[in-house]
């Protein structure tokens, strides 16, 4: 079991991480080299102020007529991308890890923190899979592909908060979250998560093309 | 539902679809895919979360109640998705519905972009699977019509150059009747402005020519039209797809100005005509901006005011409301000139909601009204929240600076009996502006 853990989260993180890394690197470089020989006409139109107005404007929680007209969405994706970050980033045991791994300290949360914010993940995908299974709309153009995203960004944050209340056998817990965690790394350049990867791109295009080009906001 | 639930009849769609075979199909497709597509279409597919957020912006979807097969992501889900999924190999009865749906039930108005996070552009997506369907030879009827009458006469309503030149004499002298020594110069070479107009104008609205020359006397405007081939700026082929012929029709629009040596071209109070002339017809010919300035009359009439070159008798009495067509508000952000000169011409302004960029279509754009009769009923159906715009406005004009929108609400108000009569901007001028004494 000890082998198993140290295997997982030693050479297979390093692994997810390199891949996640290079697989994003990769998929964002490929991504530019199409554009560049297939759509150069419309990269001559890209414009950095204007789209970094639009990024700034979409990542302000209902500052977009997208936003303002869908409030729990709007709530629960915020909330959502908001705790994902900080808790990567300040989780007690994530601390111990980067520490251990890059020499990297700073503070981390408090563990009931922590907790609190996992619960308010937890909850927010509960949101999206409760919304993918009842709006109309939303169901129609459901796919395996969508479910997938969504059950692997789901995993780690179970997962760890079952493993940070020593739910059942807390090693396999911990184990089950490390390996639910490098599999969203390893999912985010090849899965729908990556919007995460493209998001900035494509709305910077679309910003470039409705502030320069065509004189009006795009939110 | 799918868009084969409710598919309508129509002669070109049966014809052409009954030619066609799988193995055709997979291979024009995948000449568009692989010759034509790119980094745009893989990111918007790969990424799009299917959050649905886009529903609530479409008129279509809202006119129905929510019905998902009419929702922005529906409608690609039902295209472009099936078309990725099964890799390009799709039946002649899936090419139909696809090409009813891309014609019909889409205005490609963009609203949807202002809903969805990663920026989407659905109509970039919806004019893709037209121009496939335009290389496989599987267009409406009526609109097939109008890019056939591009191709044969460089204009939509097959005018014959002697017909649109003595369109211009007809209206010129019967304008000097009301405005003694008014003339509308021909092929005047250094004039400051071309005047173009959309084909329906000369066709079915010559009144407009009239109204635009008796403008343009006011003014004391130095103007031509020119009598050759590229007076006509709409563009129907944009369209249905037809992208080798869009750029053929933008050129001589252009280069009739370039031969005349104007300083810029005022185009009439037409939408689609300047999406093609500062977003899609320059960019296929390579130009990333237009050859000769061109400006909007809204834009032009705005000028007037702003010179005090227009001198009005008096205001419009009547309480009027907005309309702001999609291509020249959201595709160009004229809203806040479109009002300006409203409130010169008008007493009282009561504005619909929601307006200016986040607008809802009229639903005869995007070529959608061109499709003719047999899809009226989509476009009158799917735009009962314009009907309801208006009716809640209480007012009994509007003013909409484009022809299509022109069509499209008129149909609207007809149908649902609203009582709401339609003006241009130029109509408005005409009306309220200083005319000399009769004799």
């Amino acid at each position: 079991m000890n082998t198993f853990y140290n295997f997982v989260t030693g050479p297979l993180a390093w692994a997810s991480f390199a891949i996640f890394i290079g697989g994003s690197i990769y998929r964002i470089w490929s991504m530019i080299q199409l554009a560049k020989q297939k759509e150069a006409a419309f990269i001559s139109y890209m414009s950095l102020p204007h789209a970094l107005r639009s990024i700034l404007r979409w990542l302000t929680p209902f500052a977009t007529l997208g936003w303002k007209e869908n409030p729990a969405l709007t709530t629960a994706t915020f909330l959502f991308h908001a705790c994902l970050f900080t808790l990567v980033l300040f989780t007690p045991a994530h601390e111990v890890l980067w520490d251990y791994a890059f020499g990297i300290s700073f503070p981390a949360l408090p563990q009931t923190a922590s907790d609190v914010l996992t619960l308010i993940v937890i909850g927010a995908c509960c949101f999206f899979v409760h919304r993918r299974l009842t709006n109309a709309q939303v169901r129609y153009v459901s796919t395996g592909k969508d479910w997938l995203a969504l059950g692997i960004a789901t995993a780690p944050f179970v997962t760890g908060f079952l493993a940070s209340q020593q739910f059942g056998n807390g090693q396999i817990m911990t184990l089950l979250h490390v390996l639910s965690g490098e599999a969203m790394l390893i999912a985010i350049p090849f899965t729908r998560l990556s919007h995460a990867l493209f998001q900035p791109l494509t709305r910077a295009y679309i910003a470039s093309e409705f502030g320069a080009v065509r004189h009006v906001q795009d939110w | 539902m799918s868009i084969l639930d409710r598919k309508i009849e129509d002669t070109e769609l049966n014809r052409a679809t009954a030619s066609l075979t799988p193995d055709r199909i997979e291979q024009v497709i995948n000449s568009v895919l692989q010759g034509e597509t790119g980094a745009r279409l893989k990111a918007y597919s790969e990424t799009c979360m299917r959050c649905g957020m886009c529903a609530q912006a479409c008129h279509y979807c809202i006119s129905h109640d929510m019905e998902p097969s009419y929702s922005p992501v529906g409608k690609v889900e039902q295209t472009m998705g099936l078309i990725l999924r099964k890799h390009g190999r799709l039946t002649p009865d899936e090419v139909y519905g696809m090409a009813q749906l891309a014609y019909t039930e889409c205005n490609l108005c963009r609203r949807c972009v202002h809903y969805c996070p990663i920026g989407v552009d659905t109509g970039y997506i919806i004019s893709t699977v037209r121009r496939i369907c335009h290389k496989l030879g599987v267009t409406p009827m009526y609109i097939q019509d109008t890019a056939h009458s591009h191709s044969g006469t460089m204009n939509q309503m097959w005018v014959k150059e002697d017909e649109w030149v003595d369109s211009l004499m007809w209206q010129e002298d019967e304008a000097r009747d009301e405005f003694p020594g008014l003339r509308i110069p021909m092929d005047v070479e250094g004039a400051d402005i071309l005047y173009s107009v959309i084909a329906p104008e000369p066709k079915f609205r010559t009144q407009l020519i009239y109204q635009a020359a008796a403008i343009l006397n006011h003014v004391g405007a130095d103007w031509t039209m020119p009598s050759t081939p590229g007076w006509d700026n709409s563009d129907m082929c944009m369209f249905t797809g037809d992208f080798e012929m869009m750029g053929r029709l933008k050129r001589c629009h252009f280069e009739a100005a370039q031969k005349l040596k104007v300083r810029r071209i005022v185009m009439g109070e037409c939408g689609h005509a300047f999406r093609s002339v500062y977003d899609v017809g320059n960019r296929w010919l390579g130009w990333k901006n237009h050859p000769v300035p061109v400006v909007h009359s809204v834009e032009y009439f705005w000028e007037l005011f702003n010179e005090g070159k227009i001198r009005l008798t008096r205001q419009f009495e009547e309480p009027v409301t907005i309309h702001d067509p999609c291509n020249i508000i959201r595709g160009r952000g004229l809203m806040d000139k479109l009002r300006e000169v409203t409130r010169h011409l008008c007493k009282e302004v009561v504005e619909m909601s929601p307006n200016r960029e986040h607008n809802f279509c009229c639903a005869a754009g995007g070529g959608v009204i061109n499709c003719g009769p047999p899809f009226k009923s989509v476009r009158l159906e799917g735009n009962r929240i314009k009907a309801d715009q208006l009716r809640d406005t209480g007012v009994k004009v509007v003013v909409a600076p484009c022809h299509n929108c022109h069509g499209g609400l008129e149909d609207i108000i007809h149908h649902y009996q609203l009582g709401i009569h339609t003006k241009f901007l130029g109509d408005l001028i005409y009306e309220l502006m200083e005319k000399p004494e009769p004799e």
